[in-house]
């Protein structure tokens, strides 16, 4: 039987290679039919609201009207990149995006990495296990109601956080409506909704590392300051870079739905990011090319930064992302 | 051994630390909870603290009676079921073929194509421009189930899971005659109830919290969902609702009780899931996190 089969795909090889391609082809068409139609629907989702918007990409560089259509707009080359450049708004932007980007990798990164350490050293479990549980918690929170919190808690009039401000000596003042606190209030509104939910991560890496490496260190009569620098800090470093690494993929994008519920008429000029003014330009304002433009150069520098810090860290570290 | 069982300094400061940090969780939302249940003169005079003076429950009445609020939370819960139903069936069909890395017709082109979209994609605009211009979804309410409906690292989490099924057992079907979508419902499914809760929840709470999409695809205020509802009542009816005034039983009700209220109405389910969402979202996260 074996020596049959062998001798049939040995007389396969004669055959022009097209043919047998052709006939595995059809072989394997008929054995996956079933799979290929359940992931028939995936696959058209992801044409219809995936490709065909990265094939949309390309209405940045034309006059686009809805009542035109893609094919009837004109072309006008790099006329909305121009623009852009020259606007008074594509520096704000890039700053207000830039530093609020460097301020969460500065603050929000950090956090949950040193949650994970200090509890990781909590022996009580069912401590441990209570600390988890509440601070898991806002993570299940949607932004509206995050947002609408600190507003409340904020407020001029009523918020509790005023009385404190009060008791300390300082005077009441609408913290939101200035923009030299969005930032602030961005970055620490972000901390108390991940630091207990991006600890995971760095929790399950932490309990990976072999005790024995503890106990022969203690017998060693290392401390338990060297300890954390000798070996829990460089066993958690490949996941820390991973993390970084997802991180720095989108320094450009800070998330929508935040900014544009921390945003308001007064605090523009710290709160304006580069998806908001896409938002506002784009959708709310119909400049639909220029919008788009802006998205764009968005995903593609956002992209190259991903490969240059990739192979930085492949480089350095030999932990990379692919 | 009698010096490491002392209580050090360190160990002080560790529970002090984290006991600051639940006080910092929790306390926001027992504030909330007190202020919505105390009575008008305490709320007006600002000085509650930790727990409510002067219970009442009037502003739920009122909460619960706004027909604003109700419909968006009927609304919310169709998005919810939809959507939820919608893409679990989705991204499980999916994530099965896709780990069936060598039967799967295909396999190399599908499963790239896919990935990529983790790294670019076309962005807010031509998104929008193919719902709106393209499809013609505009104010429909499907605009706000389908365009989220399958997320790439929840198939991924999917195929990871499937293909850790034993392959014996699937071929043993398969030579009974069971076809592939036989094997799934049969086989597969029936032990798969954990990875399917927690993909449902994972679904179901993004739909539940979802403010994006249906700010920009829905305009009629009858399709709202609870979220959108919850921003114009809390964060802005100082500017734009200013003649709202909110009264029951003869007494004005501030509008800061309202606020607390409507925010507490619509976190209640999330809450109140919670116990479960901890359980399988961490596992669903350790399943992501072995195979990105």
């Amino acid at each position: 039987m074996k020596a049959s089969m062998a001798k049939k795909s040995g007389h396969g090889m004669v055959i022009p290679g097209r043919k047998i391609e052709r006939n595995n082809l059809l072989l394997k068409l008929k054995d996956g039919k079933y799979l290929l139609l359940m992931v028939l629907p995936a696959f058209i989702y992801y044409i219809l609201f995936k490709y065909i918007p990265m094939w949309g990409v390309l209405i940045s560089f034309q006059r686009y009207s809805p009542f035109k259509g893609f094919y009837g707009s004109p072309w006008v080359g790099l006329q909305h990149y121009q623009i852009f450049f020259k606007s008074p708004f594509w520096w704000r932007c890039v700053r207000n995006t830039l530093l609020l980007s460097l301020y969460s990798i500065l603050w929000s990164f950090p956090a949950p990495i040193i949650f994970a350490l200090v509890l990781n050293e909590v022996k009580n479990l069912r401590f441990k296990k209570l600390v988890q549980t509440v601070s898991y918690m806002p993570h299940f929170l949607s932004t509206v109601v995050v947002v609408g919190l600190f507003y409340m808690f904020l407020s001029p009039n009523t918020g509790p956080v005023q009385k404190v401000i009060v008791a300390m000596g300082g005077e009441k003042s609408d913290l939101f409506a200035q923009a030299r606190y969005f930032r602030t209030i961005y970055i620490s509104s972000g901390i108390w909704q991940s630091t207990g939910w991006g600890a995971i991560i760095y929790l399950a890496a932490l309990s990976n590392i072999d005790p024995t490496l503890y106990e022969s260190a203690t017998i060693d009569g290392a401390s338990k300051f060297q300890q954390l620098k000798y070996i829990t800090i460089p066993s958690i470093i490949p996941t820390i870079v991973i993390m970084l690494l997802l991180r720095l993929s989108h320094v450009l994008g800070v998330g929508f739905e935040k900014a544009f519920l921390l945003q308001n008429d007064a605090n523009h000029e710290t709160s304006d990011v580069l998806e908001t003014f896409v938002y506002r330009t784009g959708i709310s304002g119909g400049n639909y090319s220029y919008g788009t433009a802006i998205g764009l150069l968005t995903s593609v520098v956002n992209l190259c930064f991903l490969f240059i810090f990739n192979g930085i860290s492949r480089k350095i570290s030999e932990t990379s992302l692919w | 051994m009698v010096t490491s069982k002392k209580i050090t300094v360190w160990d002080v400061l560790r529970t002090v630390f984290l006991l600051l940090i639940i006080v910092s969780i929790l306390y926001p939302f027992l504030y909330m909870i007190s202020v919505s249940l105390s009575s008008n003169h305490h709320v007006v005079k600002n000085d509650i603290t930790f727990y409510p003076k002067g219970l009442q429950f009037d502003v739920y009445k009122i909460v619960l009676r706004d027909d604003r609020i109700l419909l968006a939370y009927k609304n919310t819960i169709i998005y919810t079921v939809a959507g939820t139903a919608l893409s679990l069936f989705l991204t499980t069909i999916a994530g099965y073929a896709l780990s069936k890395k060598n039967r799967l017709p295909f396999y190399n082109v599908i499963n790239s194509m896919m990935i990529a979209t983790m790294f670019f994609s076309g962005g807010m605009i031509p998104s929008y421009l193919t719902v709106v211009n393209v499809l013609g979804l505009y104010d429909n309410i499907w605009a706000v189930i389908v365009p989220s409906c399958i997320g790439t690292s929840n198939v991924i989490i999917m195929r990871t899971f499937f293909s850790q099924f034993p392959a014996e057992i699937e071929e043993s079907g398969r030579i009974d005659g069971l076809n592939d979508v036989g094997v799934l419902w049969y086989l597969v499914l029936p032990t798969s109830t954990a990875i399917l809760a927690t993909m449902g929840l994972f679904y179901a709470v993004g739909q539940w919290n979802a403010f994006f999409t249906p700010l920009i695809y829905l305009k009629s205020q009858n399709k709202f969902p609870l979220q959108i509802i919850l921003r114009q009542i809390v964060m802005r009816s100082q500017m734009e609702d200013n003649a709202i005034l909110y009264s029951a039983g003869g007494n004005i009700i501030p509008e800061d009780s309202v606020k607390y209220a409507t925010i507490f109405v619509a976190t209640a389910p999330i809450i109140a899931v919670y116990p479960w969402l901890q359980k399988y979202f961490v596992k669903g996260v350790m399943i992501g996190s072995l195979k990105g």
